[in-house]
Parts: C-alpha cells; sequence; structure tokens
C-alpha cells in the first residue's frame, strides 16, 4: 500500500548549522505516527518543511504517490496537509464559526455573508469530531481544548487528510487530553494521517500507531509502538554523545554553604509549594519540558512576578524580593529566556545595555554619569566575556545570538552577584559561542558564584551542571545529584515517571 | 607621492564617516528640515530675518516647545500625556486666582506649579501603578482637569493681576524676553536629565524594551510616575508664562496643545512607539512649527489653509524622516 505521505531522503542547513540530514519518513492514512526527540532534534524543522514554511535543501514530499513542491504554506495546505502549532492562530474575539471560515466566507446570492450555511458547516464538521462547541462564543471564553478542536475542525475544514499535532497536549488537563485522543481515534476511522508531536512517552502509548525517533537532525529508528518500550525510546532518543563542548567537569559547590535558600515558594493560591536549596559555587539545573513550570518559579523568585506566598532566605538571612531590583539588591540576577524581549534593549549601543542596571556606579557628587568611567567599564566587562563586537557603540541587534547572550550576561558582571539564574542560555546559539558560555558559567562558579540553569537540553544539563531539580506539570518531581544525574532518570522524572 | 595622495582620501573617509553617523542621530533630517523651511521664509518674506521678528517667532514658540518637554519624556518611554493643555489652563488659573484673592505672586506660582505636577502624578498614579494605558488615562484626566479649571474660575476670565506678575510673559532678562529665557532653562535641565544621568537613560531603556528594564532591576513604574510629574510640572510652566503675557487666568487656554506639543516631538525626530528621540531635536521642532506659523502669518496666508499647509508638512516631513533613519 502507498503511504497517504512520504518524506523521502529531506536534508536542511541553515547557516552554520546542519537541522535536518537525510531524513526519512512514512505516514499512512489512518495511522497516528509519533515523531520523538529532544529539543533541537529536528522535529520542528521537518514539520515546517512538510507545511511549505521552510523549503528543503534536499528531497522530496511525496503525498498520495504525487511528488510535490510547496513554496509556501497556501501549497502545503491546497494538498491537504494541516497543522495544528502551539500558539493557535485563531482571532481570540470571533467566534468559532467566524475563526473556521475567516478569509473564505461562505456568500449568498446578494454577496453577503451566508452566516446560516457557515453555520450549518460549522456544526456538520464538529458532529464528525463528535465535539459541541458554542457556535456563538468569543473563542477567547472558551477553554484552550475547545480552542484546539476549532483549530483542527479548520484544518479539517480545508480538507487535510495529513494533520501534525504539535505538542498538542502541552497547554491540555488530562481530561481534555483525553477527549482529543477520542477526536484523534474518530479521525483515524476516517482515514487521516496524523503525525503527533509529544514528550509525553504515556500518550504516546496510548494513541500512536508507529514512531519515528530523531536526534541531532538525523532519524535514529522507526518502529511499531506495539514492538517497543518507553525505556527503549529513551535510550534511542538520548543516544551516546560527544560532550567535549562542555568545560572539564569540576564541581566548585561547596555542599557546606547554602547561599540561597527557599524555603517555601508557592506561585498560585492552588500551585504546589516548592522547596529547594542553593550552595556556594554550584551549578544547579532545572530540567523538564518546555512549560513544566521552570520559568515561573524563576520569575516568582526573584519577584518578577507576585508569588502567593515566599519565604526565602540569602546566606542566612530572610530576604524579602518584591521585585527584580531587590533581587539585584540581594545579588540575585536573572537573564531571561528570550534576549531580544526580555534581555535586550535592541535600540540601543552595546555599553549602554551592558551599563542599564550599573549606571550608578558612574555617577560622582552630583547623580551625573561620568562617560569615560561607563565606557571604561563596559569595554572591560565585553573583554572579560569576548564579546566580538567592532566597538562598545555598535548597536546591540547588529549582533549574533551568542555576542547578544554574551551582552547579557556582562551586564551582570558589573555586579557582585551572588546568584545568576540562566533561562535557557544557549537557546539559538551556535557550537562555538555556546562553548565560550559554558566556559564562562564556570569562571563565574570559580569565583563562587551559584548558577541556576534553567535548560531543556539535556546534554547541557548533563555536562555542566553538579546537581538537577527536573519539573513535571508545574512541581519539582525529582533532584538528581551524582550517578542519577542521567539522561534517563531525567527523561523518567520529566516525562511522569511512567517510563520505569 | 602615496602619502599625499592618501592623506586627503582618508580625510574625506573620515568625513564621511563621520557624516554617517550625524544621519543615523535623530536630530539630522529635522534639523536639515528646520533649515530649509527656515532659509525659504526668509527668501520669501523681507521682515522674516528682522531681530523684533524672530524674537517674536521664538517668544510665540516657547509656550509649546515648554509643553513638548515633558511630552517629550512621556513619548520617549512609549506613552503620551493628552492632558497638557487643559492642566496648563487650570495651573493658570489658579496662579490668577490666588493672586486677585491677595496671595502674594511668588507663592501662587509656586502654588500653581505644584498643581501642575500633582496633576502630572495623578496621570502618573494609574499609568504606572494601575497599568492603565497613558492615551485613555490622559483622554480622561484631559476632561477632568478642563473641567476644574471651568469650575474654579466659573468659566469667566480671571484679570485684576498684580502688575509685577507681568514679568515672566513681557519682560526681559539681559536684553532676552522671560519666555525665551525659560524655555532655553527647561531645555537646559531636559538635556541633561536625559543625557547625563541615570535617570534619563532609564527613560530611554523603558522605551526602548520595557520587560528588559524591569527584569534588569530597574523599577520602570517609579520612573514612569517621575515622567507624568514632569509633564504636568512643563505644563504648568507653560501656563505661567500664557498667564502672565496675557495678564490674565483664561479657562479655556490651550485647546490643541497637546497635538501641538506631540506634532513637535515627533517633528522633533522622536519615535512615536518610544525609546528614540533627543531633546534638542524636539526644540528644532517646536521652532519649526513656529517658524511656519510665523512665516505664513507674515505671507498673509489665510489661517484656514495655513492648518492644511502646517499638516501637509508634517506628514512629508515625518515620511522623509521615517523612510531615511535606520
Amino acid at each position: 500500500m502507498t503511504p497517504l505521505l512520504s518524506l523521502r531522503h529531506i536534508s536542511k542547513s541553515f547557516p552554520g548549522v546542519k537541522a535536518l540530514q537525510d531524513v526519512s519518513l512514512d505516514v499512512h492514512a489512518g495511522e497516528v505516527h509519533a515523531l520523538l526527540g529532544e529539543n533541537g532534534a529536528g522535529k520542528s524543522t521537518l514539520m515546517k518543511i512538510l507545511c511549505g514554511i521552510y523549503r528543503q535543501d534536499e528531497g522530496d514530499i511525496i503525498i498520495d504517490g504525487k511528488t510535490c513542491d510547496f513554496h509556501g504554506y497556501q501549497d502545503a495546505l491546497n494538498a491537504g496537509v494541516g497543522i495544528i502549532f502551539q500558539e493557535f492562530s485563531l482571532i481570540p474575539h470571533l467566534d468559532a464559526v467566524d475563526n473556521i471560515f475567516l478569509g473564505r466566507e461562505r456568500r449568498n446570492r446578494l454577496g453577503l455573508r451566508d452566516r446560516p450555511g457557515m453555520i450549518r458547516e460549522a456544526r456538520h464538521l464538529f458532529d464528525r469530531l463528535k465535539v459541541s462547541i458554542p457556535l456563538d462564543c468569543p473563542i477567547a471564553e472558551l477553554s484552550v481544548a475547545d480552542q484546539q478542536f476549532i483549530e483542527i475542525a479548520k484544518a479539517l475544514s480545508l480538507d487535510a487528510r495529513i494533520l501534525v499535532l504539535d505538542e498538542p497536549t502541552a497547554t491540555l488537563t488530562p481530561s481534555e487530553a483525553d477527549h482529543l485522543f477520542t477526536i484523534m481515534r474518530e479521525l483515524r476511522k476516517q482515514q487521516v494521517g496524523m503525525v503527533f508531536i509529544s514528550h509525553h512517552m504515556e500518550e504516546i502509548f496510548t494513541i500512536c500507531d508507529r514512531v519515528t525517533v530523531m536526534r541531532d537532525g538525523e532519524k535514529v529508528d522507526d518502529c511499531d509502538i506495539a514492538s517497543t518500550t518507553p525505556d527503549d525510546l529513551i535510550e534511542k532518543m538520548v543516544g551516546r554523545r560527544v560532550e567535549n563542548i562542555f568545560p572539564e567537569h569540576r564541581c566548585d559547590a561547596d555542599y557546606n554553604d547554602v547561599v540561597l535558600d527557599i524555603e517555601a515558594l508557592r506561585l498560585d493560591a492552588d500551585g504546589p509549594e516548592h522547596s529547594l536549596k542553593l550552595h556556594r559555587g554550584e551549578i544547579l539545573g532545572f530540567a523538564g519540558l518546555v512549560g513544566s513550570g521552570r520559568t515561573e518559579l524563576a520569575m516568582g523568585l526573584i519577584g518578577a512576578t507576585r508569588p502567593v506566598h515566599a519565604r526565602i532566605s540569602m546566606e542566612g538571612k530572610p530576604v524579602r524580593l518584591r521585585h527584580p531590583a531587590s533581587a539585584l539588591k540581594q545579588g540575585i540576577g536573572l537573564l531571561p529566556e528570550s534576549r531580544k524581549t526580555q534581555g535586550l534593549i535592541l535600540p540601543f549601543s552595546c555599553r549602554d545595555n551592558i551599563s542599564l542596571n550599573n549606571l550608578t556606579q558612574f555617577q560622582g557628587a552630583l547623580p551625573l554619569i561620568r562617560r569615560d568611567q561607563e565606557s571604561r567599564t563596559a569595554a572591560q566587562l565585553m573583554a572579560s566575556v569576548r564579546v566580538k563586537a567592532p566597538s562598545p557603540e555598535t548597536p546591540v541587534g547588529d549582533l549574533s545570538g551568542g555576542n547578544q547572550q554574551k551582552v547579557v550576561i556582562a551586564r551582570w558582571l558589573g555586579h557582585q552577584c551572588k546568584v545568576l539564574i540562566f533561562d535557557e542560555p544557549t537557546r539559538g546559539i551556535d557550537v562555538g559561542a555556546k562553548s565560550e558560555i559554558y566556559a564562562l558559567m564556570k569562571e563565574l562558579t570559580a569565583r563562587g558564584v551559584s548558577i541556576i540553569m534553567i535548560s531543556s537540553e539535556l546534554p547541557e544539563v548533563l555536562g555542566l551542571c553538579d546537581r538537577a531539580a527536573v519539573f513535571y506539570h508545574g512541581r519539582i518531581a525529582a533532584e538528581l545529584q551524582g550517578d542519577d544525574l542521567n539522561s534517563r532518570s531525567i527523561m523518567h522524572h520529566a516525562t511522569g515517571g511512567l517510563s520505569s | 607621492m602615496s602619502q599625499l595622495a592618501s592623506t586627503p582620501g582618508t580625510a574625506r573617509q573620515s568625513l564621511k564617516a563621520r557624516l554617517a553617523r550625524w544621519r543615523r542621530t535623530p536630530i539630522f533630517y529635522p534639523l536639515i528640515g528646520f533649515i530649509v523651511v527656515f532659509i525659504a521664509m526668509a527668501v520669501i518674506n523681507d521682515n522674516f530675518l528682522s531681530g523684533s521678528n524672530l524674537s517674536n517667532l521664538a517668544r510665540q514658540a516657547s509656550i509649546i516647545a515648554i509643553i513638548a518637554v515633558g511630552m517629550s519624556l512621556a513619548i520617549l518611554t512609549g506613552g503620551i500625556d493628552l492632558s497638557v493643555g487643559p492642566v496648563m489652563a487650570l495651573s493658570g488659573t489658579i496662579m490668577a486666582g490666588l493672586m486677585v484673592a491677595g496671595v502674594p505672586p511668588s507663592l501662587a506660582i509656586i502654588i500653581g506649579l505644584l498643581v501642575g505636577a500633582a496633576f502630572g502624578a495623578f496621570n502618573g498614579v494609574f499609568i504606572a501603578f494601575a497599568g492603565m494605558p497613558p492615551i485613555i488615562v490622559t483622554l480622561a484626566t484631559m476632561g477632568i482637569a478642563r473641567g476644574l479649571g471651568l469650575i474654579y474660575t466659573g468659566g469667566y476670565p480671571i484679570s485684576g493681576l498684580p502688575p509685577e506678575f507681568a514679568f515672566f510673559g513681557r519682560g526681559s532678562l539681559a536684553g532676552i524676553e522671560m519666555p525665551i529665557l525659560i524655555m532655553i532653562a527647561v531645555y537646559a535641565l531636559g538635556y541633561v536629565l536625559l543625557s547625563h544621568t541615570a535617570t534619563g537613560r532609564y527613560l530611554y531603556a523603558i522605551g526602548g524594551n520595557e520587560e528588559a528594564t524591569r527584569l534588569s532591576g530597574i523599577r520602570v513604574s517609579r520612573y514612569k510616575l517621575l515622567v507624568y510629574t514632569l509633564s504636568g510640572t512643563t505644563a504648568a510652566i507653560a501656563g505661567l508664562i500664557l498667564t502672565s503675557r496675557l495678564m490674565s487666568g483664561q479657562p479655556n487656554a490651550g485647546v490643541g496643545f497637546e497635538l501641538d506639543a506631540i506634532a513637535a516631538v515627533v517633528l522633533g525626530g522622536a519615535a512615536i512607539t518610544g525609546g528614540r528621540g533627543m531633546i534638542l531635536g524636539t526644540l528644532v521642532g517646536a521652532l519649526l512649527l513656529g517658524v511656519l506659523n510665523n512665516g505664513l502669518n507674515l505671507m498673509g496666508v489665510s489661517p484656514y489653509l495655513q492648518n492644511v499647509i502646517k499638516g501637509l508638512i508634517i506628514l512629508l516631513a515625518i515620511y522623509i524622516s521615517r523612510k531615511r533613519t535606520p
């Protein structure tokens, strides 16, 4: 039987990175195909090629035996590919019907919107999915699950026969996820082929027929779900790796000296109470899947969001962190996840970005900034983290991702920070710069700075951290150290502990 | 030989580089526009360049120019202050009312300025701490300020001010008219604040990326409160000059001044979305508006047509600067 969809020998490079190398994938009609791999393994790139958003360098996309040539998302839609992104593309103020028919409204003979006709069609679509969704209320008032079902209905209304679901359950409650699976089974009966991306082993073994495992841009294996086990899949996902981009492992932590003691931190009234200790010179990893609550904990810790309840002490003394400014005063800094939207002032030069929270150091008797002193310090800091920029006056937006990250790091080095929180410090950075940033972090711990590193990349956690807290669904599922700190146990706890 | 040949070449190149750097500053195109319009007006009108006319021009422009300093701060942080015109009128009428009631002028002026600052702070509390959009907050308080001024005066101008009060609008010091001197002083303070203090840098940072600024440990709300307080204060200073110039407290003064002030800021090269602009650019923008008003008046252009011409020139100026600036 010819597969409904066949991706053949797909390769794709981005400047400096080989994102995909000779990946093939077959999906048959009525099959749910799991696509499994760590962050950065190439799943998203592969799916974006399937949807016409990127163009492959080599290889073919074959649908129903016909080779397709996609020049954009629209071409993929016309060929019967639908994708449900993690972030929805619905208009929150419009109702379900208007969203489904956005841009291709049905018209009556007078050329006006044929709303009754569209309502009929929408109802038919929802019947097909066996869901009931209110048709005339703004979708912003519906649950995330309902919005997702509307996305699916919209894809089906475009005659999609291949449906890509990119981590659809990440934002759903377990019962909503069950409902989604019911819908997927229904679609399976209707011979729709589905690609299902998820990190949750439990879900993959519940709903999928086949699985393809990817690692570092290559296909590692594909097999029937029935013939494999969760442990086996994790083994293939993680693999063995070259780890020479990490500095030689050397533990700078002094486990008799607690720098930051989160005795109790509760972010939501009904959320769990976190407690955690950070020692001097330690690198503590926050591992877990995207959306597992790591960033939220860090933001609550420094007072960027208001926790419901917090009992925190620094070096034995209780502190109240109500604002990032009070955290800074206590010597805690956070380098946020998104450099461009949360870290840098893009119109500013490197110098102005670095001195942003150091300016008061350059004041004399009058509250005026001494420019020469500011420039000198900024230049020193830039040199100390090895920012490659033509001059300190260069707009920070002109630098590469790695150098931008170094500018953010330099900003915090101007303070005598005791704790630095790095949120995904190497996202979107090439390997060389990654390795430099790792080396910088080790230099910091050698000077007695303690680091919390939030990372979704397993090798990073393993290569750098002395200890790791593994998050799952908003709580710390485990703290791992020593021999327990290995990829299998992290994945085990990060995916809900089902895979043992 | 090669030495001789290369020297002028490098000199030219460094000049080119300096010019390129100049062109990147927000003030470059506004300044060129100002010079072009200024020369055009001087060519068209014989009287334009006379000392008394230029002095007139600067004095007439001073009120909008001073309001535009506070407006620059608001726009720089990504906000706006629509309440400046009514706040100016409110402060001015309160000064006038107090003086008529027998309060010494110096105390009346201080109270009037504090009213402006307090009203600005009132705006700031809603914007900075309640997180409401500046355009909505100041639209609402614009009506409140106007209403308070009308209630205070009963809707009539307050006249009969002590003659020594005329100094701020009609007097001069060292041969320079007071409104112009006050304008220069306000701009000097604004320049020092924005270019030489940490606070000024934070205002640019807030406009450039508020979230990043906050996460860097800067108390963004406090600085926003400061911005609107200062904007209320500059409006009150403008109210002082206007009331002194007219020698009466006019509750209906300053209608549409917020739009002129916004025009001055934007003509001065500031980004309406915040993060980019220079205080001296705003001065150039305000003077450019002044030159247009003055020149078109001298030419005897009908006031109705003046509005159309001014609007078109603003559109053209901003179109050019947006296209050219990186």
